[in-house]
């Protein structure tokens, strides 16, 4: 049983939420026309990425007016992307939502804000809570936006619980240009695509931007590992680019019956061991 | 993306490894022209300015605009003062035929000579300023209605504060900011220029027999390397020391970054409202842009 899934690798404006709103209807169009069920955008996807003090007047409810064309566009091709959400009590954050059939499923706020190097997320954005999986077009589901997949613990937990895939959307700005390797952020962003996708046996789905924001240049390469450790698909870098990929659901079952990691795996353990170590038990 | 040869062994200070500063000259080329053409492109102009020393810097960016924009929307302006040496222009317009570039030539010595005939007897430096300024206002204005103007400042320059502010330094973009200068020589030549231009000894030209490393008491790279090992891998001077590096180079070139800070920065803005310019009124300059 598998299903074509498709990963719009675009360059969102910065700060141009109606052009974006547009931007995400057309990739939609050429993902359904492509025979996906499910189209990921990058992080961020409908704001751009460097937002800064625009952050508040981007935001907007999750259940908002402003994201209904991305709702009414999810009927027949589900739709997860970014933007920057108003909670109910005011606070801002970086949010990837879910749309599935007219309606949102999930919404996961970025729980890891890098503030540290070039990234600024902390100053702008508050902080997500939670790790809840949610029914996917291709199975349970976690999302982790881009430093949250940098944390071990986030695929870890969504493993731990029962999702079969992973969604990354991601802005990853690409540095790192030494000779003898990719470039860094590249490596950096496969080694755990890979990593997490064998070893939780679960699907990964890197979805990342291009484009440049104040100098800054986006990488793309996005990806879909499977629980085997194969690439299925990869995009080019610094391209914008649609990847479609072939999700087998079978493959999962396949690959925990052989490699029954999930099955035997002692997340009771983990949970005592760490509130002794942290003195919460 | 290239696919180079991967690195095996830790990297470590060591004034006789120079390794840690090799770049995959292929991406870094990828990345920079499609830096240039889309940030022109986003600030809403279609051309790019830029002054031709006959130096490498400046062939560099060259090489990088006219593959990013085409030759016939970079204007290259090579600007002598009667002192400049007759090699600078000659690699200049070698330069500029190699890229394809047409080559608008202007003399800034009537210029400079009418502002100094007025203010007495100057030192060398100052002049050497002056020039620069002046170099800056003429780009600027060729960059009028719908060019930018581009820097060659490499990232050696620029932290070591080796450079002239508003002349030299002054940009609208810069893409070659954060290659050291070795890094950069290591791109001209993947780019294509001049094998005697890569070759020979960097200098401003702002005097007759000035170089670069004569002026700054050490080699680009000697420095190149204290740099890396300082900005790029965090280590203290402390650290190199240790390892081997001069100690007196070290903290030289140390104090060199530190002093010169206010010219990487901009200028200072007394705080006094709820928001202000500089400080915490924050937008991208990208804010909306096609």
């Amino acid at each position: 049983m598998t299903q074509k899934i498709a990963i719009a690798q675009c360059a969102p404006g910065l700060g141009a939420f109606t052009r974006n709103v547009r931007m995400h209807l057309d990739w939609i169009a050429k993902a359904r026309t492509a025979g996906a069920s499910l189209v990921v955008f990058p992080e961020l996807s409908l704001t751009g990425y460097y937002v800064k003090d625009l952050a508040g007047e981007l935001a907007c409810p999750s259940d908002g007016e402003r994201l209904r064309p991305i709702a009414d566009a999810s009927r027949d091709v589900d739709v997860c992307a970014g933007f920057v959400e108003r909670g109910p009590d005011a606070r801002l954050h970086i949010a990837q939502g879910y749309w599935s059939k007219g309606r949102l499923v999930h919404v996961h706020r970025k729980v890891y804000l890098p503030t540290y190097g070039i990234f600024d997320d902390g100053r702008y954005f508050g902080p997500g809570e939670r790790f809840d999986i949610f029914p996917s077009q291709v199975g349970p589901a976690g999302i982790a936006i881009c430093e949250d997949l940098w944390h071990v613990s986030v695929p870890y937990v969504y493993g731990a619980t029962g999702a079969t895939v992973v969604f990354s959307p991601s802005a990853s700005p690409g540095r790192g240009v030494a000779e003898g390797g990719d470039l860094g952020t590249a490596e950096s962003c496969r080694l755990m695509d890979r990593f997490y996708a064998q070893y939780l046996t679960l699907y990964v789905v890197f979805a990342n931007r291009v484009g440049h924001e104040d100098g800054i240049a986006f990488w793309g390469g996005s990806e879909v590992v499977a629980p085997d450790g194969t690439v299925v698909a990869r995009a080019p870098d610094f391209a914008e680019h649609l990847l479609v990929a072939e999700v087998d659901r079978e493959l999962v079952a396949r690959e925990r019956d052989r490699n029954p990691l999930i099955r035997d795996e002692r997340a009771d353990l983990v949970v005592a061991h760490l509130a002794r170590a942290r003195g919460l038990d | 993306m290239t696919v180079a040869r991967e690195r095996i062994g830790a990297i470590r200070p060591d004034p006789s490894d120079p390794s840690p500063l090799r770049i995959d000259e292929a991406l870094v080329r990828r990345m920079l022209v499609a830096f240039l053409r889309e940030e022109t492109r986003k600030s809403g102009h279609r051309r790019v300015v830029l002054g031709l020393s006959g130096g490498v810097d400046s062939a560099a960016v060259a090489a990088l605009a006219a593959e990013a924009m085409g030759p016939r929307n970079v204007t290259a302006l090579f600007m002598p003062y009667r002192t400049s040496s007759a090699e600078s222009a000659m690699h200049a317009r070698l330069i500029a035929k190699t890229f394809g570039l047409s080559l608008e030539e202007v003399d800034i010595s009537a210029q400079v000579d009418a502002y100094f005939a007025r203010a007495g007897d100057v030192d060398r430096v100052r002049r050497g300023n002056k020039m620069a300024r002046e170099r800056k206002s003429i780009e600027y204005d060729r960059s009028w209605p719908d060019g930018l103007v581009l820097g060659t400042s490499n990232k050696t320059e620029l932290l070591l504060g080796y450079g002239t502010r508003y002349g030299d330094m002054a940009c609208d973009l810069n893409p070659v900011g954060d290659l050291y200068k070795t890094q950069l020589r290591e791109l001209a030549v993947l780019l294509g220029v001049p094998e005697v231009v890569v070759r020979k000894p960097p200098t401003a030209d702002l005097w007759v027999g000035q170089t670069d490393e004569r002026e700054l008491g050490f080699t680009y790279a000697q420095a190149d390397l204290v740099l890396y090992h300082l900005v790029d891998r965090r280590l203290r001077p402390a650290d190199l020391v240790a390892a081997g590096f001069d100690a007196t180079l070290v903290n030289g070139i140390r104090e060199r970054v530190r002093k010169s800070h206010f010219k990487r920065v901009m200028p200072l803005i007394a705080k006094l409202s709820l928001r202000t310019v500089g400080h915490d009124f924050l937008y991208p300059r990208d804010w909306e842009a096609d």
